[in-house]
């Protein structure tokens, strides 16, 4: 393996040159040792810039360049790092600053102009720019108290925001607060710790450590990850491998990509705990090739870990032998599912097996092997740290600990989130997302991705866990927790997923592969323009009314993998919830959200019409007639609902029914 | 079964020195390295040839029909030369209900193609991935790897006008 081994990046400035060993990391010592790179009293101002994927995206390589800049001029004396994401992505650019003697503070929506503003009022200067301040981030999640000075007028701790004030941050502890590259802030905050601590346990009490927990697996099904672990321990050995499974292809999921860009070492050390508990020697991470940035940081941490002796031959000085691969997924949606990961691992086609065997049993290379997502890793080094009771008195009686969600759609504050178990919808909706997006009606929230549901107004007061999502019709998924409002079209979202299952679909069991197709025409039939209505199709629509729930149900119960079983959830749950809706497109030819194109109808005013004739340019199928300076006419026959006219009207003149 | 496989006929593959370098960092006859060669050989060549399959099928050891069967499998990878700029327009959950078909329909009208399809001049292709993962920042799409986030359909004309006034640059 020793291709995979060789790292791209330049090698990290490290604090030490050497192996690490136990005593300094249990004692604390070595953690005491490098508490000045949590900057708790720096002798200079820090800058810290989010650059996680959602802060570069919105420009924050130009907002670093800019410091950078600055600071080489000589304007500025400061200390730049960069961060992960701290889960306020609807603010980024977030910029930290912590000066001496001031508690840290965080700016949002940065750019350019405004850092410069920034540098010159309070960096330079000594005065906080209120109006651009999110709040005070020292302390957050955890850390020692501190004052507010008093001239900063009506700036907030984090922790008394309302976008934070639910949240319970352990997985998500060090994203945005820590430098991902560097292992030494890692280890300054206890990191590492809970791996020398297992060394001096058998393997046998940490199984039962995380068995009495009650972590559950956070990918999806929800399994206990002691008893995943326990089979696997039960295995005779030699040959055992640990998976993670990090290819997050739910779409409208981020959870772990943010873990992962925003503090690799805890996913790592929670690896090397599973593999000292279940006996196996190597791990594989198995990472969406999407996220090349996450990519670089765990490569990065890995070589790091290594030249420290925390993976290696003879971790920490003792026998216990672990290394990581990271394998690139090759973008498959169905490799999300155990099986399929591991065919992919062996670089075959990524389709499922019927199980038993268990990977557990019979895995990777046909070896005992455990599959666990990101944000499952990332819990157990807080367990071993912290004791299973920690954990299991967060939660509800099933479903212990916190929960990582994407939230996003038309919600104020969109970003990521974590929340104990048990929380309300609506709490997670309204005071941690502050609302729907422009004061709009709420209509539902989709949990789950492609294989989870729509939950309406009704489910609001859902505790979210594990076992109540699964009686509401959705599922706990990987944590998407997308937010539609009264302007988004069930019957849309509906097909919206089935035309991903359909094009995700492995193609290896009928029902899925044949019967999903079945499901998207009775959709598209649905969905389908008036005027193009010939022969039957009035009864080929009645078929959808006949068969779409019998279709459903029959995937469900025969399809090969968890995927498939799964893949009819996004309708039979608006099924469920929003039937009148199907009815209103099927009865009375009429989408009442106004989404589903095909059945809108675009007229011009002629009374507003000025002739300028950039809607008949536009138009891709010439559907638009008319002369210059005269009112024009959109031919309905023609008109592919494209809307291409209604966005280019100066004048909107463009109606649309 | 390593060298076993003569589809082409006459016209034998030729070894591709970018292959080759490639090859020269995995072990043979390893079908777990099959993956990681087929993507660092698209890296450098940015799509799939018949000829890089075939001569990656010989160094993995299993029929180049088995090496086809994965490289269509995964979207990852492309069988046929991708333009020089790549416009990939994120269709996940959170950029749909908040407008990428629009975005999509846009881009597909200014640029005159289909996502999956390139234009006739090879500047530029129009792609469409399943989640990026920036959901927050929805609707999103990537232009060679940058990021531009909260489009509107309107935003589609400029970027376009961007790549093909920096593609008259490089003339």
């Amino acid at each position: 393996m020793s291709a995979m081994h060789t790292s791209k990046h330049p090698a990290s400035k490290l604090a030490f040159n050497r192996r690490l060993t136990r005593e300094e990391i249990s004692s604390g010592a070595l953690a005491k040792q490098l508490e000045n790179l949590l900057d708790r009293n720096p002798a200079k101002t820090v800058v810290y810039v989010g650059l996680g994927t959602c802060g570069l995206a919105s420009g924050g390589q130009r907002v670093w360049n800019r410091l950078e800049e600055r600071k080489s001029k000589g304007e500025i004396d400061v200390v730049l790092k960069k961060t992960g994401c701290i889960g306020y992505c609807q603010q980024e650019v977030m910029v930290d600053v912590k000066k001496p003697g001031k508690p840290r503070v965080s700016f949002a929506n940065v750019d350019v102009a405004r850092i410069d503003k920034i540098i010159d009022s309070y960096i330079k200067g000594d005065t906080l720019p209120t109006e651009f301040v999110t709040g005070v981030s020292e302390s957050y999640p955890e850390g020692p108290e501190f004052q507010i000075p008093a001239d900063w007028k009506g700036v907030k701790a984090f922790k008394d925001l309302p976008y934070f004030k639910k949240q319970k941050r352990v997985v998500l502890k060090n994203c945005g607060t820590l430098d991902p590259d560097s292992i030494d802030e890692y280890i300054a905050k206890d990191g590492y710790k809970a791996l020398t601590k297992v060394l001096d346990m058998t393997p046998r009490a940490v199984v039962d450590e995380i068995k009495a927990s009650g972590l559950r697996g956070r990918g999806g099904g929800g399994f206990p990850t002691g008893s995943k672990w326990e089979f696997a321990f039960n295995q005779p050995g030699p040959q055992k491998y640990i998976v993670m499974n990090a290819d997050e292809g739910d779409p409208g999921a981020f959870m772990d990509r943010s873990v992962l860009e925003g503090d690799p070492h805890r996913v790592i050390e929670g690896m090397a705990i599973g593999g000292f508990a279940i006996g196996a020697n190597h791990g594989y991470i198995y990472c969406r090739a999407e996220y090349p940035l996450a990519i670089e940081k765990l490569e990065r941490a890995i070589a790091d870990a290594r030249s420290y002796g925390l993976l290696g031959k003879n971790i920490l000085g003792t026998n216990f032998e672990f290394d990581l691969t990271i394998k690139k997924g090759a973008g498959a949606f169905v490799c999300g599912e155990e099986t399929a990961l591991l065919a992919s691992i062996e670089g075959k086609r990524g389709m499922p097996k019927p199980r038993p065997p268990f990977p557990a049993v019979q895995g990777a290379f046909n070896k005992p092997t455990v599959i666990n997502n990101v944000e499952t890793f990332a819990n157990v080094p807080e367990i071993i740290r912290n004791g299973a009771a920690w954990f299991a008195a967060m939660g509800t009686p099933r479903s212990k600990g916190t929960k990582v969600f994407a939230l996003t759609g038309k919600v104020k504050l969109s970003g990521l989130i974590e929340v104990p178990m048990g929380i309300t919808l609506r709490e997670i909706i309204f005071d941690v997302g502050g609302g729907i997006l422009n004061d709009r009606g709420f209509k539902a929230a989709q949990i789950g991705g492609p294989s989870g549901g729509c939950l309406p107004t009704q489910c609001l007061e859902t505790a979210i866990d594990y076992d109540s999502l699964i009686e509401a019709g959705a599922m706990m998924g990987s944590g998407g927790l997308v937010v539609m409002d009264d302007q988004t079209c069930m019957v849309d979202v509906a097909r919206f997923f089935i035309n991903f299952t359909r094009s995700e679909s492995c193609g290896k069991c009928i029902p899925c592969r044949e019967g999903i197709a079945r499901l998207q025409e009775m959709l598209e039939k649905v969905v389908e323009a008036p005027e193009t209505e010939t022969g039957n199709m009035a009864l080929e629509r009645m078929k959808a009314v006949i068969d779409l729930r019998k279709t459903c149900e029959l995937i469900r119960d025969t399809a090969a993998c968890g995927l498939g079983q799964t893949a009819p959830n996004p309708i039979l749950s608006t099924l469920r919830y929003f039937k009148e809706e199907y009815e209103a497109h099927i009865y009375d030819r009429k989408c009442p959200a106004g989404r589903c194109k095909s059945l809108l109808r675009y007229m011009v005013d002629p009374k507003s019409c000025i002739g300028c004739g950039i809607c008949k340019k536009k138009c891709p199928n010439a559907a638009i007639v008319g002369e210059i300076k005269h009112a024009h006419y959109i031919v309905a026959e023609k008109c592919v609902r494209c809307g291409v006219c209604f966005e280019a009207c100066p004048k909107k003149a463009i109606s649309c029914s | 079964m390593s060298s076993g496989c003569k589809c082409g006929g006459n016209d034998a593959p030729v070894a591709l020195p970018a292959v080759t370098e490639v090859l020269k960092g995995y072990a043979p006859n390893k079908r777990e390295y099959l993956i990681p060669i087929l993507q660092e050989t698209q890296d450098k060549l940015s799509y799939l040839s018949r000829d890089a399959m075939i001569q990656i099928a010989q160094h993995v050891g299993v029929p180049v029909s088995k090496v086809y069967g994965v490289a269509t499998f995964y979207n990852q990878f492309k069988l046929t030369p991708p333009g020089k700029h790549v416009i990939q327009v994120c269709r996940g959950t959170a950029c749909h209900v908040r407008g990428s078909d629009q975005i999509l329909r846009s881009f597909e009208s200014e640029l005159g193609i289909q996502a999956g399809q390139t234009t006739k001049d090879g500047l530029i292709s129009l792609d469409i991935v399943a989640c990026l993962g920036s959901c927050s920042i929805a609707p999103v799409v990537t232009i060679d790897g940058t990021f531009h986030g909260r489009l509107v359909p309107k935003d589609t004309e400029r970027l376009i006008k961007e790549l093909r006034a920096k593609g008259e640059e490089s003339k």
